[in-house]
């Protein structure tokens, strides 16, 4: 009996995890599914697909969000790649904290950027006022498509540069030396060595690029103004139909998912994952700059590290300005402070008590998942990872929907609990932990735990005391990546609050809805704190390979 | 406490791959048994089957009287050393060693000055304290022996445990092992592709090849009489050399290579057709008359001369002559006659089989 049960460990987590996702993602989706193909009274209905197609107020916004995505995805690869090949390949002072500001770009809430446009470019925004003041310029609005493209370049061409940049850093210098000792010159080289290898991960970065800009919600929410996109779509047609059935915000999401699961179809098809797998025996080497040279490189290069932190910088800076409601005044303080620690507490407590639960969800399921896909693997598993990456790129707004039309019922009665936040956290974010722990397992020597077993430790045990240490550098960096990630979190947060169970997130959206722009500020320099301060911490733990990607 | 260890027509299918075809072997309590034979043969699988790494796809595996087919792999109560040794990178070098003995639940205070004991045994005492991380090679392979020898298991496992080592250490580890072996008493069954390290370490070896077992027996035995033509070939250097016999009784035969020479054998069994004959190199002889042939290349040894000879055919055949025997080296191109050690030579039919019966 007890030999039978420690026998089964492995098939007893597989089990678990297989419910877990079935539980959280599965059926929660083919809820959407289901309203998406009926009416109202539950009848079967190609009703809503119909509408959708042939009115042509929804055919714009999937045009826009088609837009917006496809411009951000070319403006990312050109910044992108610039940045990867500069920074792999020449002497850059100070590399480690670009990568930082880069990589904080990338991680800080989604909204942060919007807002900062409002602050600098908006009706009343300083660079505004002063151009009009000053030269009597009338800048162009920054409200609509291009500030929506504007920002998303800056917070997804990250994705480009940290593929691009992690080929280019595995190209092992001898290919060079071999290819340059055969004679060919330095355009063969980068045509036959450099361009094949780096391809497939700008390509990789790009489809991150378009998926992350389909998906995202608080920037054209905030910025958008009478400029629709999908995401936005979903979450008006949400809330005018709150009461009904939701069928037509179900097939919007439809429509999403369908595009997203194309674009990764796409990715699995044509972007051989391996082929940017190479591992450097000797790094490329750097190549110093003449003077002349290096100010060419590092104007580009200042400008858009500047660029990537302003939004951050405004948000710091603005936290600190004395408000007088919608207005900034004279003067400097901490009001904001004062203000939000005073009536926002519940939404700070919250956003940490609820990511904290949520890591250690993902912590345990996250590792487990990872041991599994790695050293169990089978067709089953090979299923389970890649539904648990779903939620990745499934818009949080949609996920938002789908959980309160799967938990709002019975046998489940979930909506406006503190849990459903967290679980729903807890499968939109763990892909970074999965992922983290996938990549350290891969490189940990799998006769380690069969050395243990054999000693008398059965494999239950063995993952605990053998397993789990070693891969715990890459869980905790994976972790802090899913932390982040979770107080940021705004799109299914929005979906899922109630009044007890509003966020940092939430507050700051609404906040900035108020025009309450002081302690939108605030909040959102907390996050940005307590992301950069968690970024460093993690790039401690695994010794600077944290890889968001 | 050291077992016996018996596998019975033992099978492993990797998918349709047939990796072992039903391999038959019984391994004495204390004894150092050596599974060899060419890379992909099969060893490692044998050895993880009987681990329990491996599932047992047809056929048992005993220790003793006690099937261990279905017995998970931390309760078979098996050392095993690992090809790269596996040492836990995130303990010391005493906590290694010391892991089997907590999972044992042995007392606190006993588990110190075995570990200590077993370090001493190993000596690699001094590094008790030290992370697995900066030792060498060989450190770490000591590491590996003490941790799996400490739990005092009933069988020991070693796969190429000296493969990662450079050639000096690698002699020098085998003697410390054997030393171990013969010390602790423990079933040791090891896995080597290095037929010169088999027949050095070993008791008893198994020859493999293609998941089959193709003769056990002592080193002595498997280097002077291979029972077939495979083992002839991959245990130390073999001459072969092709010949015809014709023969409707067992015993005395002349095998026929040239119209003008043919070698004396006991046949086991009536036979007709093709056939080899096996020859060390130490077993042909330059002599009068014999098999005509001319050196082709030389290379003095010191405690012998290795010819080359080129025979009638063009077959190429390998001779060495010992130094004490004579001291002039042939030069290239000298035409000679070769001769056979009578009592040593087999012969093989085309599928390798013995046909002869060794000599005394
Ligand atoms: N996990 C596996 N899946 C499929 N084939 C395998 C696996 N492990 C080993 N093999 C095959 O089984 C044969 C025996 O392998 P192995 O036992 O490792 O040989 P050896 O240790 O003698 O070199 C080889 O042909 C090898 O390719
Ligand atoms: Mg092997």
């Amino acid at each position: 009996m007890v030999k039978k049960k420690q026998l089964d460990f492995w098939s007893i987590v597989k089990v678990a995890i297989l419910l877990f996702i079935c539980l959280t993602i599965l059926y929660p989706i083919s809820t959407v599914v289901i309203r998406s193909v009926t009416n109202a009274e539950g009848h079967v209905t190609l009703a809503n697909f119909l509408k959708f197609f042939t009115t042509k107020y929804y055919l714009d916004v999937l045009k826009n969000s088609l837009f917006v995505s496809a411009i951000t995805t070319i403006f990312s690869i050109i910044i992108g790649v610039f940045m990867a090949y500069v920074l792999t390949r020449y002497d850059i002072r100070a590399k480690k904290l670009i990568n930082i500001v880069i990589i904080l770009s990338l991680m800080s809430p989604p909204f942060i950027g919007a807002y900062a446009w409002i602050m600098l470019f908006g009706r009343s925004g300083l660079v505004t006022e002063f151009m009009l003041n000053v030269f009597h310029i009338t800048l162009p609005t920054i409200y609509g498509k291009w500030g929506i493209i504007s920002i998303f370049t800056i917070k997804m061409f990250p994705y480009v540069y940290l593929f691009t940049s992690g080929a280019m850093g595995s190209i092992d210098s001898s290919l060079e030396e071999a290819a340059e000792n055969l004679g060919s010159s330095k355009w063969q080289r980068l045509r036959d060595i450099t361009i094949p290898v780096v391809l497939p991960s700008i390509l990789a970065g790009s489809v991150m690029v378009f998926t992350s800009c389909i998906s995202d919600f608080g920037t054209p929410m905030l910025i958008g103004q009478n400029y629709k996109v999908l995401a936005t779509l979903v979450y008006e047609q949400y809330m005018s139909e709150i009461g009904t059935s939701s069928n037509f915000a179900a097939a919007v999401s439809m429509v999403v998912i369908g595009l997203a699961t194309a674009v990764l179809i796409f990715q699995n098809v044509y972007i051989n994952r391996r082929n940017y797998n190479m591992s450097a025996m000797r790094p490329p080497q750097t190549v110093h700059l003449k003077a002349g040279a290096r100010v060419a490189v590092m104007i580009p290069v200042l400008i858009v590290v500047f660029v990537c932190m302003l939004p951050q910088l405004v948000v710091i800076v603005t936290s600190f300005r004395n408000c007088n409601g919608p207005y900034f005044v004279e003067g400097w303080s901490l009001d904001s402070y004062r203000m939000i620690f005073t009536r926002m507490v519940r939404s700070i407590k919250n956003t940490y008590v609820f990511s904290v639960f949520a890591i250690i969800i993902m912590v345990v399921i996250g590792s487990l998942t990872a041991y599994v896909t790695v050293r169990k693997r089978s067709a089953l598993t090979q299923i389970t990872d890649v539904v648990m990456m779903f939620p990745y790129v499934i818009p949080g707004a949609i996920m938002g929907l789908s959980y309160i039309i799967a938990f709002n019922r019975k046998p489940f009665f979930l909506a406006g609990t503190a849990f459903i936040m967290i679980l729903s956290y807890s499968v939109r974010k763990i892909p970074y932990t999965v992922r983290s722990a996938v990549g350290f397992l891969h490189q940990m020597d799998p006769f380690v735990e069969e050395a243990s077993i054999n000693l008398g430790v059965s494999p239950g045990k063995t993952f605990f005391k053998i397993t789990l240490p070693m891969m715990l550098p890459g869980v905790i960096s994976g972790a802090i990546l899913s932390w982040i990630e979770t107080i940021n979190e705004l799109s299914s947060s929005i979906m899922l609050y109630s009044g007890k169970t509003s966020t940092i997130a939430v507050a700051i959206y609404n906040e900035v809805a108020r025009n309450s722009f002081g302690t939108a500020a605030a909040m959102a320099t907390i996050l940005t704190l307590s992301a950069a301060i968690m970024l460093v911490v993690a790039n401690v733990v695994s010794k600077g390979k944290v890889s968001i990607v | 406490m050291s077992q016996r260890v018996v596998i019975d027509n033992a099978v492993k299918f990797y998918g349709d791959f047939k990796a072992l075809k039903g391999v038959s072997l019984d391994i004495q309590p204390g004894e150092f048994f050596t599974l060899l034979g060419p890379s992909g043969c099969g060893k490692t699988t044998l050895l993880r089957m009987i681990a329990g790494f491996n599932s047992i796809d047809g056929g048992e595996i005993r220790f003793d009287d006690r099937v261990i087919n279905d017995v998970p792999a931390h309760k078979r109560d098996i050392g095993m050393v690992f090809q790269n040794y596996a040492i836990f990178p995130h303990m010391t070098v005493a906590e290694n060693v010391a892991y089997g003995l907590k999972a044992k639940k042995v007392p606190k205070a006993e588990i110190g000055p075995k570990v200590k004991e077993a370090l001493e045994l190993v000596q690699i005492a001094q590094l008790a304290d030290r992370k697995p991380s900066n030792l060498s090679g060989g450190q770490q392979q000591r590491v590996a022996l003490a941790r799996a020898f400490i739990i005092e298991p009933g069988v020991l496992l070693m796969d190429e445990p000296l493969s990662n080592l450079d050639a000096k250490l690698r002699v020098q580890m085998r003697t410390v092992i054997k030393k171990l072996q013969r010390r602790l008493g423990i079933t040791t069954i090891y896995v080597t592709h290095d037929q010169e390290e088999a027949l050095a370490i070993s008791d008893r070896i198994a020859v493999m090849k293609d998941g089959q077992v193709m003769q056990v027996n002592v080193p002595s035995e498997i280097y002077t009489h291979p029972e077939n033509q495979f083992v002839a070939g991959f245990i130390g250097v073999s001459n072969f050399i092709n010949c015809t016999i014709d023969s409707n009784t067992a015993g005395p035969v002349n095998a026929v290579v040239t119209p003008e020479f043919s070698v004396p054998m006991q046949l086991a069994g009536p036979f007709h057709g093709e056939a080899v004959i096996s020859a060390r190199p130490e077993q042909l002889l330059f002599s009068e008359t014999g098999i005509p042939g001319k050196v082709l290349f030389s290379t003095f040894l010191g405690d012998f001369i290795e010819y080359e000879i080129e025979i009638e055919g063009g077959q190429v055949l390998q001779l060495n002559e010992y130094t004490k025997d004579t001291s002039r080296i042939r030069p290239d191109g000298e035409s000679v006659h070769i001769q056979f050690d009578p009592m040593r030579v087999g012969a093989y039919d085309e599928n390798g089989a013995l046909l002869t019966v060794w000599g005394q």
